[in-house]
């Protein structure tokens, strides 16, 4: 199990930087995330693609990183939780998360977050139904969604007034 | 996981060649969505993984008003349901392609992957088999066609011989007066695997009365998704201010023919009855669809 052989090594930008790494074909993008590169925000949930814990966006496009091989990686762009804030202040939707206790134990948040952002990116201002089917492959055991989805509404209001001069 | 070697394949011949070469020992990665769930879960062995997402046509999307749909092999959903033009014009596939898991399995799980996989319960096949597409398949021999109703030969079991991959699915372009729909039951509203599902498509004749053909198809209620010829047939000639009556009929066969399992899905009773009401609801929406999709150059609803 512990034995490292037939390494690949990737080139990859994540958060914007350039980053190598070294993986097996059998690692996950989830794997070599938070074991190697320490980007601990990305969770492990399910494993199988249900729950969204740990979701991130590659090139553009939301994807499960725990059914995503590292080594696919190579020659992509990757955004995790950990590239949503800017250094002097958090994302509108991470603020937005907070101001309306958008989640309690926190593990799914993550997911949560890049999920919106993901959605934001593509349709900045969602129905209620749009954010619901949007965040239907995002699992939270806490919080029954609803302070979830007034979350991610309310951040897109917000970011629609902070983009209008 | 298992520990595997990973190739990513460069052109359909390299897939074919190391596919060839490896045996069973190989398996082919597109989005992965189902193969990397089975070798996690220890359902699968694989000692070579041959990704086929970089080969060019098997990553071509190309829709001519004239030729139909190309669609390649490894084409994730949303590429699908996000191009206008094949989102206009394929109504069907559609329906399944934006409802198959999340938007995070849909920005990874292609068409080309779920039929392979060859589900029972797969959401895209009974919308496939309604649109007529055509298996484009490449192995050690050449080149081959296959229509999609004869691709799955049972759970987990497809047609695809030692070596071959299926490069692409060829759809007919539709003409004026047709319209297609998919419907599928699940206990809740997203993220999960249909009970029943009913893929339809309905072509009206040059005057919008007339119900010139139709496709009838199901999933979840045979070891392979169904194609029932016959509830097609039915519908055939019927006038279409008479098709509330033809399309209870074609309901009706759809539900003799279908021949579902007890399991924690649903029930064989359940299954049936869900047979006949979805195909009498995808039909009335097929219908809806091609009296509004082409005569006029107006769009088909979603």
């Amino acid at each position: 199990m512990t034995t490292r052989k037939n390494e690949t090594m990737v080139r990859t930008r994540i958060n914007g930087d350039e980053v190598e790494f070294l993986c097996e074909p059998r690692e996950t993008l989830l794997d070599v995330l938070r074991e190697d590169l320490e980007l601990t925000g990305v969770k492990e949930g399910c494993g199988n693609g249900n729950c969204g814990a740990c979701n991130v966006i590659m090139d553009g496009v939301l994807v499960n990183s725990c059914l995503v091989l590292a080594v696919e990686a190579e020659g992509r762009s990757i955004t995790t939780v950990e590239g949503l804030a800017s250094p002097d202040r958090l994302h509108p939707l991470q603020q937005s998360f907070l101001e309306h206790a958008a989640l309690q134990c926190g593990v799914c948040t993550p997911g949560f977050l890049v999920a919106a952002k993901s959605l934001l990116d593509h349709n900045p201002h969602p129905t209620e139904h749009e954010v619901r089917y949007w965040l239907a492959g995002n699992l939270c055991r806490c919080t029954g969604y609803d302070k979830i989805v007034r979350a991610v509404l309310d951040a897109a209001d917000t970011m629609a007034a902070e983009a209008v001069p | 996981m298992q520990a595997f070697d990973y190739i990513r394949a460069q052109s359909t011949e390299q897939a074919v060649a190391l596919l060839a070469q490896a045996g069973d020992q190989a398996r082919v990665l597109a989005g992965g969505t189902d193969l990397l769930a089975q070798l996690k879960e220890g359902r699968r062995k694989v000692g070579l993984v041959v990704d086929i997402k970089f080969i060019p046509e098997l990553n071509e999307l190309c829709y001519d008003p004239a030729e139909g749909l190309w669609l390649g092999a490894a084409v994730p959903c949303y590429r699908i349901y996000n191009n206008h033009a094949v989102a206009h014009s394929y109504p069907g596939l559609i329906d399944a392609a934006s409802l198959i898991g999340g938007v995070q399995i849909q920005g990874r799980a292609s068409l080309g992957g779920n039929l392979c996989n060859a589900s029972p319960a797969a959401d895209s096949i009974p919308a496939l088999i309604a649109h007529g597409a055509i298996c484009q398949i490449a192995g050690p021999a050449g080149r081959r066609e296959v229509p999609v109703e004869a691709f799955c030969t049972g759970p987990g079991r497809t047609v695809l011989e030692a070596g071959e991959i299926l490069v692409s699915l060829h759809l007919p372009p539709p003409r004026p007066g047709f319209g297609a729909a998919y419907l599928r039951f699940i206990p809740r509203n997203e993220m999960d695997i249909a009970v029943v599902g009913s893929g339809v498509s309905v072509q009206l004749d040059a005057r919008g009365e007339t119900i010139a053909s139709a496709r009838v198809a199901l999933g979840a209620v045979a070891p392979t998704p169904l194609y029932v010829r016959e509830a097609g047939a039915a519908l055939a000639g019927r006038a279409v201010a008479d098709a509330e009556a033809a399309v209870a009929e074609a309901a009706g066969i759809a539900q003799a023919a279908a021949r579902p399992i007890d399991d924690m899905r649903g029930t064989v009773a359940q299954r049936k009855h869900l047979a006949a009401v979805l195909t009498r609801r995808a039909l009335r929406i097929a219908v809806e669809r091609a009296g509004a999709s082409g005569f006029a150059g107006a769009g088909a609803k979603k």
